[in-house]
């Protein structure tokens, strides 16, 4: 197993160098150009030297290289010197935004908080929503509980979440003002009353994006639960005399939860993917909101290192996904 | 001879359509695809106003249940109300799902062809399948939606300049979602070119000296149809999905072009006042969608023989 994942790990690295290979001749393309927002009155030589402290004169694979090098090396030593003190960086150059001209990094860090409260906690709901949804739909299969459940999934997955949003905004904030239509990012949680603000300005993205999230995942728990529950341990299981809440939620259960946690592993890095919508119709100022700003201003540091993060995540997570399905199912050993 | 051997036996197509009527969701969905495609294609017909005119005079107008219940202005001229520029909402609704519909067969029918090539290619050559689905897994590890943020961004002038304001974009967006959704169809036509490969009746034919090409569209392709299009209804599904998120991110059509995601998105700003231009085109993209998704999970039972005859 530890071979095997160690394997893997050393698989990731060309696959991620590829990956920002190619995030970065896409950009390479873009016709935009950083200098065109610059006032008309700049003599053509100044705007000839500040292309050259930008950079942009040298061919594309030494810039290629130099974003690496920030990316993968000073950037973390930054990091380090960020929690420790130390002074590993020694004012090394950083991956710096054409758009804001500070740190593309400290901007992320801004902005990771907010992504993070909303998305992975619409994750959180939406799998804890899934789960016993799945359990029973499978278990009484047909019943009108299965069959609304089931219904309710392929509504919850087939709604586009740009609508679900504004659905909701146009129920609960406009007409009955229960929550405010817009996340308001300068909240400061310090006492019961924000906090109460807090969970109310959440309570909306939240879930638009677990309805999401739980439609699909439901949607597996149910498949797989169906898959184990005909399968003759569970009949031995009964015959052994097992009471029926041990066979299916210790039994069956655990071995129908093995393919499920893979997709759950799987489906993290889409969740960002999917949150850029809910943040733009919630206006969460998070990673999302960031990426779209950055692409219509034509920030390609920003956008690259951003799209990147985003492929980290992916790669990441299969692996993950890939290592948990071996360690939890001890049929599938990959050495 | 017996009256037995008489009684024809039904054709694969009829028991398929058979199994598919059981499918209650799918029936309904079947019947609202069609709906909204006449709606799309023929409305334009019978209630011939132009989209894109605007009718200054008669701007701001509910529609007519609004206006009915809370004497709100309205008119049979705008039954479905008008836009804050006084263009017809029902007419716009009939253009936009000309374009969304449109977009999304074209991207689904794109992703298709290039998911069975690569997934039939990697299936029965050995060669390539290592180096093509090595590739479907990298393709698989990009961030699909910021990258088509990023195209959408870097060659809308260059084909806007090409092929004009519209078919330029609507190229850029059938291609980029095409070139990005192909995937899993490779998978599963790959998967199942492969088992069928070692058939019987694929060896007969290549021992009577028929040549691949022949071999691939006369004995493969026929057999692999049905996991492809189960396929594609997820594909369109998709496709008309990405679409509109990508009007709603106000990176797909020019304004004043409508879709369904744009129509959507211009009126997200003045949803307080006036929330039904949000809903009808959020509807109509949520219905669409649920109907193929509907239709899909019918076609699988159908196409399924496990489960057919059952």
């Amino acid at each position: 197993m530890l071979t095997y994942t160690i394997r893997r790990l050393l698989l990731a690295i060309p696959t991620l160098l590829f990956i920002a290979l190619v995030i970065f001749l896409l950009l390479e393309l873009s016709p935009g150009d950083p200098m065109a927002q610059m006032p008309m009155s700049i003599p053509p030589e100044v705007k000839e030297r500040m292309r050259e402290a930008l950079g942009l004169d040298q061919p594309w694979w030494v810039r290629f290289y130099l974003w690496l090098y920030q990316f993968f090396v000073v950037e973390p030593q930054y990091w380090i010197d960020g929690l420790f003190g130390t002074d590993l960086a020694e004012g090394a150059q950083r991956i710096i935004s054409f758009q804001s001209k500070s740190p593309v990094f400290d901007i992320i860090a801004e902005r990771i908080p907010q992504t993070l409260w909303v998305v992975g906690m619409s994750y959180v709901v939406g799998v804890l929503i899934a789960l016993p949804i799945g359990i029973a739909s499978a278990y009484y299969q047909y019943s009108w509980f299965d069959q609304i459940g089931t219904f309710i999934s392929m509504v919850g997955f087939s709604v586009p979440t740009f609508f679900t949003g504004v659905l909701l905004i146009v129920v609960f904030s406009v007409n009955l003002g229960w929550f405010p239509s817009i996340y308001d990012t300068t909240l400061v949680v310090d006492s019961w009353a924000s906090l109460g603000q807090q969970i109310k300005q959440m309570a909306m993205p939240v879930f638009v994006l677990a309805l999401y999230n739980a439609a699909q995942i439901s949607r597996f728990m149910r498949a797989s639960m169906l898959d184990n529950l005909g399968q003759d341990y569970v009949r031995t299981a009964r015959a052994k005399g097992m009471r029926e809440k041990v066979v299916v939620l210790r039994h069956v259960l655990r071995n129908s939860m093995i393919p499920v946690v893979t997709v759950i592993a799987l489906g993290v890095p889409q969740v960002f993917g999917g949150a850029i919508i809910t943040e733009q119709v919630f206006k969460v100022n998070g990673l999302g909101q960031l990426l779209i700003l950055a692409v219509q201003g034509n920030d390609i540091p920003m956008v690259m290192t951003l799209t990147f993060i985003f492929a980290v995540l992916i790669v990441l997570f299969n692996l993950i996904a890939d290592v948990l399905y071996g360690l939890l199912d001890p049929r599938i050993r990959y050495d | 001879m017996t009256d037995a051997t008489l009684v024809k036996t039904p054709s694969q197509a009829r028991e398929i359509w058979d199994q598919f009527r059981q499918h209650r969701g799918a029936m309904i969905g079947l019947a609202f695809l069609i709906f909204i495609t006449l709606f799309v294609i023929i409305g334009p017909y019978l209630w011939d106003l132009d989209p894109t005119k605007s009718d200054i005079r008669n701007k701001n107008m509910r529609p007519f249940y609004i206006g009915m219940l809370f004497g709100e202005k309205w008119g049979w001229n705008h039954p479905l109300g008008s836009d804050n520029l006084g263009r017809d909402v029902l007419a716009n609704l009939m253009y936009g799902g000309r374009i969304s519909l449109a977009v999304g067969w074209t991207a689904m029918l794109l992703s298709l062809i290039i998911g069975t090539l690569v997934g039939v290619l990697a299936g029965y050559f050995k060669r390539l399948d290592g180096p093509l689905m090595r590739f479907t897994d990298l393709v698989l590890s990009l961030p699909l939606l910021p990258l088509l943020l990023v195209m959408m961004l870097l060659f809308r002038d260059a084909l806007r300049a090409a092929f004009g304001p519209e078919f330029g974009i609507f190229l850029l967006i059938v291609t980029g979602i095409g070139i990005t959704s192909w995937m899993n169809t490779a998978r599963i036509v790959r998967g199942d070119v492969l088992t069928i490969k070692e058939r019987e009746y694929v060896l007969a034919a290549r021992s009577i000296g028929a040549p691949s090409r022949r071999i691939i569209t006369r004995h493969l392709l026929p057999n692999v149809l049905s996991p492809i299009m189960v396929s594609a209804t997820l594909g369109l599904a998709t496709a008309i999905i990405t679409e509109s998120a990508l009007s709603f991110l106000g990176l797909g059509f020019p304004s004043d072009f409508p879709t369904w995601g744009k129509l959507l998105f211009d009126s997200v700003d003045r949803m307080e006042s006036f929330p039904e231009r949000v809903i009808w085109p959020g509807l109509a993209i949520s219905l669409t969608v649920l109907a193929v998704n509907y239709i899909g999970d019918g076609l699988r039972d159908a196409l399924d023989p496990r489960i057919r005859g059952r």
